[in-house]
């Protein structure tokens, strides 16, 4: 495993995060359990801490609750070196990885710029889980074209707007079902709220 | 006779603790066990439980074995369900048995060795006579041992270096970069590195372990093992803090490490060599050691061909050797299994019906 | 020796495991609702209960459960078995929860061998204690194998075993852990629940997370997932049905618990999920035996 930088980090500019990590981060938890388990479905972490700049509220409450020493996390060139990298590295522990394949987590904060989807580890065939969840920040989970979901956690359909993905995002989620069990999990963010969209979710392009 | 149905679990439970804390008691006219008294005269015991529970804590391991009345797979599995809640502050560096301070140390390959064969507290020789003197109340007079003229070798040459000039033995094939699994954090996963096997063996129950042992000496997948040497004592463990950057004695524990080999009679890229089979235990567990280094070696043989013997199959080996998870899940079967007998009843019923009803067409054919 | 308090509650973490613990097993988690039926490898750690006694689904509750929750545990369907009672006391000590013996009220309902009859809802979360996650270990004890088929979809293996099955005894002679495909891509283990009870894992409401600690493995079906037992068109699935009813509620439609009264043959039938039926009876249901003294245990305030 990767270790982390030597970069030293100056305490005084880490910013607090959770007040009581067991609690705080078993009810962030849930909210992204009940996003996996039905896509489409928008999440609300208005209770959770601030983020540090650079970090939305929800994407710093997923940090917090997912990350450690054992997840590889593939940091946006946008966050590296900054006070978000500084403030993860204390409080997750987790190590950074400029390979998006060895990546547990990516925290993409720049959509635009983003590695395409099949970058990220796309998992084994016998161990699917080890593929790469990520954790995509937008400037708001609404108002972007409009894509139809189906499949696992959906009663008959679900749909979604999300803003802010580059042209071409949803064919690569639908390339990305297709190789079923193979794939990347998403888990989207925008200000407080969260959505999530597991490799299972067969998606429909609105218009085609 | 008639039956009355059992319900109310709560109160049972209760009861039942009550009842298992007085038979642990025991006859209260002798008196109370104490925990030192656990620690520092069912040694052997506690040696066991810190093995196999994986937890180096000479202490915690009496109050198990207090705790459980002595049952020691049960005292691990308290030992373990405690360790598994302690948080980690890293690894230690690997420990040196090289530099272990040597307290018995015997190789069955060589008459004599360079450090010399030293026999120590040993059960080995002795008559199974049963001793009515420990019997008697009070202390038994101790002989103290006659100390040696001359202190034994520091550090004791091991085995490896007594062949290193012929190049007969194995190297050792240990990578120390590479950060070691972890079976407390990771599941098993085949095809399983040596690190992995090593540490299951480690944890693995002793008698389980024994077994597959003596069944590869009868010939279940033989390795023709030979115990090259077997060491007892004590090395330090120490430990790089981040803060400092550099190696700090923490403590120390007491091992026991057996080397086996056997002869691998090599092939065409490959000279004739001994090979290797290793054994690691906490506190003084022989045969442990002893049957952990072969079937060590035996798995390795599984692995390189196909496995023909239990003792090589690394999967069944593996799956099967850790005395907690195989105590739970034979003793799950005390657990309540109405609903799936009901299923299991009415399907027999059904097919015995269908199976009457056959052979009663069938003799009705008949007349 | 140092004194070492002997207090859960304050010597142990929040839910017992620790918090790196429950971060690793909630990234399992996830990962088992996004790819339905595939068995998550886990850390699994020992339990202060034995390996086979539910260690996977405390281990799943502990990594979910919160103050706010109402925490339901059963098993064979019923709130008063001694298994259930103890991890019910286990979780209403080290996670501060309230603990319920009603179905629609609870948050999470961990369960041994049963689902429920009360509809589930959305919100809800059924953990189930697995024992063998592996459906087809029946057929192969090797997980090397195994793996591998599930990888590559091949289950020929399984659909040999029911075939045989029906020409050996008329009909597909599986009664609990009856095999389930989800989603049409992974073949998953019900866990020992009655094949009664498989109808109920598809298309449901709440999520299902199953939790096997021993064999260190953790799957999930999210709501509204196709879960289909497997059959042939010429024998179609079919679960288990009772010419009795309960002898305490008369419910027709409910998994029945034999009760053996005497050793002269004599037997009543009694709804397994304890809940259900006391529910029942304060409706005002009736069975023919109504008044039996199983009737009184089971309403009996714990």
């Amino acid at each position: 495993m990767p270790a982390c930088p030597p970069a030293i980090l100056n305490l005084a500019d880490v910013a607090a995060a959770f007040i009581d990590p067991t609690r705080e981060s078993q009810a962030v938890f849930r909210k992204v359990m009940d996003a996996v388990a039905r896509p489409g479905t928008i999440q609300d972490l208005a209770f959770a801490p601030d983020a540090p700049q650079g970090l939305d509220r929800a994407a710093g409450a997923v940090a917090l609750t997912l990350f450690d020493f054992e997840t590889p996390v593939w940091l946006d060139p946008a966050l590296r070196g900054g006070t978000a990298e500084g403030w993860m590295r204390f409080h997750c522990g987790c190590p950074l990885t400029d390979d998006p394949v060895k990546a547990a987590f990516a925290l993409i904060t720049d959509a635009l710029a983003a590695p395409e989807l099949a970058a990220f580890n796309q998992g084994d065939a016998k161990y699917p889980d080890r593929s790469t969840t990520l954790v995509v920040q937008l400037p708001a989970l609404d108002g972007g074209p409009r894509v139809t979901l189906t499949g696992p956690g959906i009663r008959s359909e679900a749909s979604l707007a999300l803003a802010g993905l580059p042209n071409g995002f949803w064919e690569q989620a639908q390339a990305n079902q297709a190789k079923f069990q193979f794939g990347v999990d998403l888990i989207f963010v925008a200000a407080d709220r969260l959505t999530a969209l597991p490799r299972s979710t067969r998606v429909t392009i609105q218009g085609n | 006779m008639a039956y009355v149905a059992v319900k109310g679990g709560e109160k049972a439970i209760t009861n039942a603790h009550r009842w298992l804390a007085e038979d642990r008691r025991g006859d209260t006219a002798a008196p109370e066990i104490e925990v030192a008294q656990l620690r520092e005269q069912l040694s052997l015991a506690v040696d066991r439980v810190m093995s196999e529970g994986s937890c180096y804590d000479r202490d915690l391991a009496a109050l198990a074995i207090k705790q459980s009345r002595g049952d020691l797979p049960e005292a691990i599995f308290l030992t373990r369900a405690y360790r598994t809640t302690l948080p980690r502050f890293g690894a230690s560096l690997p420990v040196e048995t090289a530099q272990m301070a040597v307290r018995r140390r015997v190789s069955a390959a060589f008459k004599d060795i360079p450090g010399g064969q030293v026999l120590g507290p040993t059960f080995d020789y002795t008559h199974r006579l049963l001793d009515f003197t420990l019997a008697a109340d009070g202390e038994t007079p101790i002989d103290g041992a006659t100390q040696a003229d001359e202190a034994l070798a520091y550090p004791m040459p091991t085995i490896a270096s007594v062949f290193a000039h012929e190049d007969l033995l194995e190297a050792d094939a240990r990578t120390a970069e590479a950060e070691p699994f972890d079976l407390t954090r990771e599941p098993m996963a085949f095809p399983a590195g040596r690190d992995q096997r090593l540490q299951a063996l480690a944890r693995g129950d002793e008698g389980f372990l024994l077994s597959l042992a003596y069944s590869s000496q009868r010939g279940w997948g033989s390795t023709h093992p030979l115990c090259a040497e077997i060491r007892l004592g004590e090395v330090a463990v120490e430990f790089v803090p981040d803060e400092l950057g550099f190696a700090i004695e923490i403590g120390e524990v007491t091992l026991t490490e057996c080397q086996m080999i056997s002869t691998d009679a090599g092939g065409v890229d490959k000279a004739p060599q001994f090979t290797r089979g290793y054994g690691l235990t906490f506190g003084h567990c022989e045969r442990k050691a002893m049957s952990m280094a072969i079937v060590d070696r035996a798995l390795r043989d599984g692995a390189a061909n196909e496995a023909s013997a239990p003792v090589q199959d690394e999967e069944f080996v593996l799956y099967h050797s850790d005395n907690v998870e195989a105590s739970g899940f034979v003793q799950h079967l005390k657990l309540p299994h109405y609903v799936d007998f009901q299923a299991d009843l009415q399907l027999i019923r059904r097919l015995r019906r269908e199976h009457a009803a056959r052979e009663a067409a069938m003799k009705e054919a008949a007349e | 020796m140092n004194a070492r308090p002997n207090e859960p509650e304050r010597y142990y973490n929040y839910a017992y495991l620790d918090e790196q613990t429950k971060r690793m097993i909630r990234r399992s988690i996830l990962k088992a609702l996004a790819i339905p039926g595939y068995q998550v490898p886990f850390g699994s750690r020992e339990m202060p209960v034995p390996y086979g006694w539910g260690t996977g689904g405390i281990q799943l509750t502990a990594a979910i459960i919160g103050p706010d929750d109402v925490y339901k545990c059963i098993d064979q369907g019923a709130d008063d078995t001694t298994n259930a009672v103890s991890i019910r006391r286990f979780f209403a000590q080290v996670a501060d929860v309230a603990v319920t013996e009603d179905t629609g009220e609870a948050t999470i309902i961990q369960t041994r061998h049963r689902i429920p009859e009360q509809p589930l809802k959305a919100g809800q979360v059924l953990v189930f204690q697995v024992p063998q996650p592996e459906p087809l270990r029946g057929l192969e004890a090797r997980e090397t194998e195994t793996r591998a088929m599930h990888a590559y979809e091949e289950y020929g293996l399984q659909y040999v075993s029911l075939y045989e099955s029906v020409a050996t005894y008329g009909r597909i002679a599986s009664t609990v852990g009856y095999p389930t495909m989800v989603d049409e891509r992974y073949l998953m283990s019900p866990s020992p629940i009655p094949k009664f009870d498989n109808p109920k894992m598809g298309d449901n409401e709440a999520i299902l997370l199953f939790g096997a600690g021993r064999e260190k493995r953790i799957y999930a079906v999210p709501p509204h997932t196709t879960v289909r037992s497997l059959d042939f068109e010429d024998y179609p699935f079919e679960t288990q049905t009772w010419d009795e009813n309960c002898a305490l509620c008369g419910a027709q439609d409910s998994y029945l618990d034999e009760v053996v009264l005497d050793d002269t043959g004599a037997r009543m039938f009694v709804c397994s999920d304890s809940h259900f039926c006391a529910d029942r009876r304060a409706a005002g249901h009736v069975g023919p035996m109504a008044d039996h003294q199983l009737a009184a245990l089971e309403t009996e305030p714990t």
